[in-house]
């Protein structure tokens, strides 16, 4: 009976040495490690980075992302024309347009794909980017349901019209993000929402599928049929998915990966270290990391209160010792640079733009004592009266979380030292803190934006009054006013303007957020090896023109 | 035998009680799968995916359709079964990685998970029940102090140091192993060792007490007395009962090698469902929650039903009425 | 204020049931002075238990707030270094031990009361008792014990707080701690009822308790008297198994941010974020040779002294 167990056991585990063994795999000609394993491919859905980079290989739309300065450039429209009124957009299609599977891409698709992205009953997150197009927000919010009313239509098989609802500077750039890419019709209407996992999938971008384990790898394949297939240079890419930055850094060394791009997965401890290396590259993209205050809170919706608070956060200790990238302290939600736009300077600003140490310590001792004057303003001398409050962040998975940690630790310090005010650090796990942040359940919180295109309004939008992710309780008619006003502005000086009183209202006089930093994005790859990736404000990184060197 | 074939039929309902438990735990747990770090375009498009996944309707109307006992009155006026269900084999689309079935990820990483676990179980007992062994015959001498700080240390390591250190010294340095991924059999390597290590451990010593204990005991003393050789005394005899703490032990633990380590899949980046089983409940896909529930649930039940059938074996007073 | 009241009355508890005769308590008491590695072993726990108390008050360092000196190497001014907010991590290691003891001390309890008398009572009893007593420990263990934790805190955190706070003010960082001992609690005890069970099942078919229970001896006598010595020292054995894996699992529940509130820190979490950090290109070696070699040492201590406690009250033994 031993024996017969005994050889049963050894049996199963040769049986499984040969399971693993029997996995042969060739190398891809690209090996990205692309972060957390993606949502969906569909990119009409999508919302996160790491899927939206497997799937803008995929799908294309009017305009593709240009890998250098990361704006929209032809993709399936060679030209356009834009109407002197800046409304009316007309594309050209090019006469080789094809799925990768041979079907024709012609204007109706792309009048379909639209129609489709904006019905509600897709349930595309993103759909907001439609508010552009005549007659989209309408539908996105459920207001009609005529999708034959969205400003897009075939004029022949070839041009397709958009009519805008404002004048967009911008609009080209949003052309080519993933919600606007044209997808098989015929596909969907025979899978519903399940069709990315047909097989063959039609695409419509420089790869096609060839296979996606879950949690392991996504194989793509050069998609033969894809306009501009001569400058597509790899043959094969590999997207990997995985969360641990150390074994990032470690495949990365070790060669068995030639791409790290998700920043999350770039050891936060060595950044020191990694930002002298020749592999490792920083560029500065459109983020910014902020603190909210729960205005509908005592004592928070007194502005003196919040004032005061975002006065003795010293910026600049944060980016040298806890993020140290090179990261830009930021007094303005918008970073500066954001398709022409300069922000205004807000609260603190003497600080964040003083050149020395020594300048910066007078800076921050005037700002301090402005701050303690408020607090006290407010009723608070000293801090005395002050009920503890609480600090929340978002704790576990993926590097970034313990900046936040490390942040709220300065931060509660700063506060104390400072102010005399008891601030209580409270690390929620994710969907925690994205719920608690939702129904306003909170003192205070850390928060982040990741701008979608090159314009301020990508970043000034969330604190519309009526804008889902503004989650601050803050509301400001004149606020509000402006930004409407600026949305109906075609000259650009007059509108970039009327943005600027905006956050000056937001960031100077009113603080519901205390910018932090602008982001620095950091990715690695070895330029001996590995070439075809700049950085850009817009953090697009095109797979079709990366490539490795021979 | 009767015993264990009303284990088996008792399983059933037990199983459904601990899915049931999870399915209402994780739909209690704050936030949903759907809440991202930006809201949707428009509330009408965040009502569209709440019902398209039916998270619009009632807890209990979402429980009935999770069996698969939801009637609903069809486009032509007769009422007929929701699709899918348990009955139906059906654990439904993960609502975080939408475009795969949950049974679809757990059979893709099933297949590595077990692997690994039975790798590691192999390791953890190659390596853990001769320590064990050795060292409770040798009690007091110094091959039980070796033995036992040996078994002690990697117990007290804890695999998140374990792992990335035999990457550093095995991996980077001496360049026997890769560092991470899985596919060829070299790369199971290191992470049999750093999950099998700590189980070992712990093998070993829950090894060294059953044997100290059976050594002790009167039967043994019976069969030295009778004359029996040393050797076959303590395999013969006092092995199989040794084992029994170790029998105990090993039904749970081998239920957490097969499923996965979120550790040691997170450090050296492997496709099992390890990794999912904490992950699913952190981004509440309440289907893949409840999905990997119900695999490990039967798991776990099957393992310790063989265990008690391998007590019944080691020991033949063990009964069961 | 409080402590002080505690620290004078800590010895009338300590001074348990005093011996009049050679009780076999008092004969176990001999055996484990005896023992040397056991001896040593207390004596370290000993230590180590005083330094968490005592390291957080006296150290000229803070435990929680930082100074300048970021990622500095170990000297005589920072016995195991600083981190990245220049706070000393010597005083740390010791502030995070205290919860790092405590955690494991209430497992161990919980594993010890609840665990063992279950796992008794299941073994003993058997038939549907034994049944229906191992399937809730089946469930329990089936159960995703972060979504546990999860609606545990959610639900429960923002009334313990005002109560606690009602309390006293200073006690709210404990409230998080409280939830954290339940969902440890909670799992802790689980396996070691599992391994009882097994034991006794095998125990109670042996000739002497057959034999007692054939002169009549109650159920309670034979399963204390004779059932108990008898498993003592695998309880012992896994039970300082079970603390370093509750400790660690205190470490991962806290890095997925329901564990203690920063900027405490237990052992685990130290440990774990020395860990996050071993990379190729440099490692700060202090970060996890501090608080790694600190808990290692604590519970290679514990074992031995488990293994000490265990022979001492091996019935069988000499």
């Amino acid at each position: 009976m031993r024996i017969r167990v005994g050889k049963l056991l050894l049996l199963l585990l040769l049986g499984g040495l040969i399971a693993v063994g029997c996995r042969p795999e060739r190398r891809a000609d690209l090996v990205i490690l692309n972060g957390p394993e993606i949502e969906t491919l569909d990119p009409q859905v999508l919302t996160g980075q790491a899927d939206g980079r497997v799937s803008g290989a995929l799908f294309e739309g009017l305009t593709r992302f240009d890998p250098v300065t990361g704006r929209g450039v032809p993709g399936w429209a060679e030209r356009w024309d834009i109407s002197p009124d800046g409304r009316t957009y007309t594309f050209h299609l090019r006469t080789n347009a094809v799925f990768s599977t041979g079907e024709p891409i012609t204007a109706d698709d792309f009048v379909w794909s639209w129609r489709h992205a904006v019905d509600p009953a897709t349930a595309a997150d993103y759909s907001g980017f439609f508010f552009y197009v005549k007659g989209g927000r309408e539908l996105v919010t459920g207001a009609s349901t005529n999708l034959a009313t969205l400003g897009i239509r075939a004029l022949d098989p070839r041009t397709v019209v958009v009519e805008l609802e404002n004048p967009a500077p911008f609009f080209i750039d949003l052309c080519a993000m993933r919600i606007m890419a044209v997808v098989p019709r015929w596909t969907i209407e025979k899978y519903g929402d399940q069709w990315v996992r047909a097989d063959p999938l039609p695409c419509s971008g420089a790869f096609q599928l060839r296979s996606w384990r879950p949690n392991d790898r996504i194989r793509v394949e050069k998609n033969p049929r894809y306009w501009d297939a001569a400058s597509v240079r790899s043959e094969r890419v590999d997207f990997l998915s995985g969360d641990s930055p150390t074994t990032a850094l470690n495949l990365l060394l070790t060669g068995e990966v030639d791409v790290l791009i998700e920043r999350n997965l770039i050891p936060l401890e060595l950044n020191d270290v990694l930002l002298k290396r020749p592999d490792f590259h920083t560029f500065s993209y459109l983020g910014t990391y902020f603190i909210r205050f729960n205005v509908t809170r005592k004592p928070f919706d007194d502005v003196r209160v919040r004032k005061a608070i975002s006065l003795v956060l010293d910026k600049r200790r944060i980016v040298e010792r806890i993020t140290r990238l090179g990261e830009r302290p930021a007094s303005a939600v918008t970073p500066p640079g954001t398709g022409g736009y300069q922000p205004p300077p807000g609260l603190g600003d003497n600080a964040s733009s003083a050149t020395n140490a020594v300048e910066y310590a007078a800076a921050r001792a005037i700002n301090i004592a402005e701050a303690q004057r408020l607090l006290a303003e407010a009723g608070f001398p000293g801090g005395k009266g002050f009920p503890t409050f609480t600090y929340m962040f978002n704790a576990g998975g993926g590097g970034g979380s313990r900046t936040h940690e490390q942040i709220g630790v300065e931060f509660q310090a700063m506060l104390r030292e400072h102010l005399g005010l008891q601030m209580e650090l409270r690390p929620v796990e994710w969907k925690t803190y994205l719920s608690e942040m939702s129904l306003l359940n909170y003192d205070v919180i850390r928060g982040s934006w990741i701008g979608d295109y090159q314009d301020p309004t990508t970043f000034l939008d969330c604190f519309l009054a009526d804008s889902g992710n503004n989650r601050t309780g803050w509301r400001n008619p004149q606020y509000d006013a402006l930004m409407a006003r600026a949305a109906a502005t075609s000259d650009s000086t007059k509108r970039f303007d009327l943005l600027r009183q905006a956050e000056t209202l937001l960031t100077r006089d009113e603080v519901p957020v205390i910018p932090v930093y602008n982001y620095t994005g950091l990715y690695a790859f070895d330029t001996n090896r590995v070439g075809g990736i700049s950085a850009n404000l817009t953090d697009e990184h095109p797979v079709w023109a990366m490539f490795r060197k021979r | 035998m009767s015993y264990f074939l009303r284990r088996l039929l008792f399983m059933v309902p037990l199983i459904l009680v601990i899915v049931t438990l999870a399915f209402f735990l994780v739909r209690v747990a704050p936030g949903g799968p759907f809440d991202k770090e930006r809201k949707p375009a428009s509330p009408a498009v965040e009502r569209a995916l709440a019902e398209k996944y039916h998270l619009n309707e009632s807890l209990f109307s979402q429980y009935l359709r999770f069996l698969g006992l939801k009637w609903e009155e069809g486009a032509n006026g007769s009422w007929q079964r929701a699709p899918g269900g348990l009955i139906a084999g059906d654990l439904g689309l993960s609502l975080k990685y939408r475009n795969h079935t949950v049974s679809d990820i757990i059979l893709q990483g099933l297949p590595v998970s077990l692997t690994l676990g039975f790798l590691a179980f192999g390791f953890a007992m190659g390596f853990g029940i001769p320590i064990g062994f050795y060292t409770a015959v040798r009690r007091g001498e110094w091959a039980d102090w070796a033995g036992s700080l040996f078994a002690l240390v990697v117990i007290c390591v804890p695999g998140f140091v374990i792992g990335p250190l035999l990457i550093l010294g095995f991996a980077l340095k001496a360049g026997w192993f890769p560092v991470g991924l899985w596919g060829a059999p070299v790369q199971a390597v290191l992470p049999m060792v750093a999950l099998g290590l700590y189980f070992g451990g712990r093998v070993a010593r829950l090894t060294r007490e059953g044997m100290t204990q059976a050594l002790q005991s009167e039967y043994i003393r019976t069969a030295r007395a009778k004359g029996a050789s040393e050797l076959r005394v303590l395999l013969k005899h006092a092995l199989p009962t040794a084992v029994m703490p170790v029998v105990s032990y090993s039904g749970p633990m081998l239920a957490d090698l097969l499923t996965g380590s979120f550790v040691v899949e997170n450090i050296f980046q492997i496709p099992g469902i390890g990794v999912f089983m904490v992950n699913s409940s952190l981004s509440r896909d309440y289907t893949m929650v409840v999905g990997l529930v119900l695999l490990y649930a039967i798991l776990l039940l099957v393992l310790n039903l063989l265990v008690d059938l391998a007590y019944s074996f080691l020991d033949p007073r063990v009964r069961y009425e | 204020m409080k402590d002080a009241a505690l620290s004078t009355e800590s010895p009338t508890l300590a001074a348990a049931p005093a011996p009049v005769h050679l009780s076999p308590n008092r004969k176990a008491w001999l055996r484990l002075r005896s023992n040397r590695p056991a001896v040593w072993s207390a004596g370290f726990l000993a230590l180590v238990l005083l330094l968490a108390i005592v390291v957080p008050w006296l150290s000229p360092h803070d435990a929680v707030h930082g100074s300048d000196a970021q990622f500095a190497a170990p000297s005589l001014q920072y016995w195991f270094g600083t981190d990245v907010h220049g706070r000393d991590v010597f005083t740390r290691v010791f502030s995070g031990a205290r919860v790092s003891l405590l955690v494991g001390a209430v497992g161990a309890a919980v594993s010890l009361v609840i665990g063992v008398c279950w796992g008794m009572v299941a073994g003993y009893v058997g038939g549907r008792t034994d049944s229906v007593l191992m399937r809730v420990v089946d469930v329990l263990y089936a159960l995703p014990s972060i979504v546990f934790v999860i609606v545990l805190i959610t639900t429960m955190e923002g009334f313990v707080k005002q109560w606690v706070t009602a309390l006293s003010p200073a006690l709210a960082p404990a409230a998080r701690m409280m939830f954290l001992f339940v969902g440890l609690g909670a799992v802790s005890w689980l396996t070691m009822a599992r391994i009882v069970r097994g034991q006794v099942l095998s125990l109670r078919s042996r000739p002497f308790v057959l034999a007692s229970q054939s002169l009549g001896a109650s159920h309670r006598r034979i399963l204390f008297r004779h059932i108990l010595p008898n498993v003592i020292g695998i309880v012992i054995v896994y039970l300082t198994l079970t603390v370093p894996s509750i400790i660690l699992y205190e470490s991962f529940l806290s890095y997925l941010g329901l564990g203690i509130q920063p900027p405490a820190a237990s052992l685990g979490t130290l440990i774990a974020e020395g860990a996050s950090q071993i990379n190729p290109l440099r490692v700060f070696w202090w970060l996890i040779i501090g608080p790694g070699g600190v808990l290692a040492l604590t519970l290679l201590a514990l074992n031995f002294l488990g293994d000490g406690l265990r022979d001492a009250f091996d019935p069988r033994s000499s």
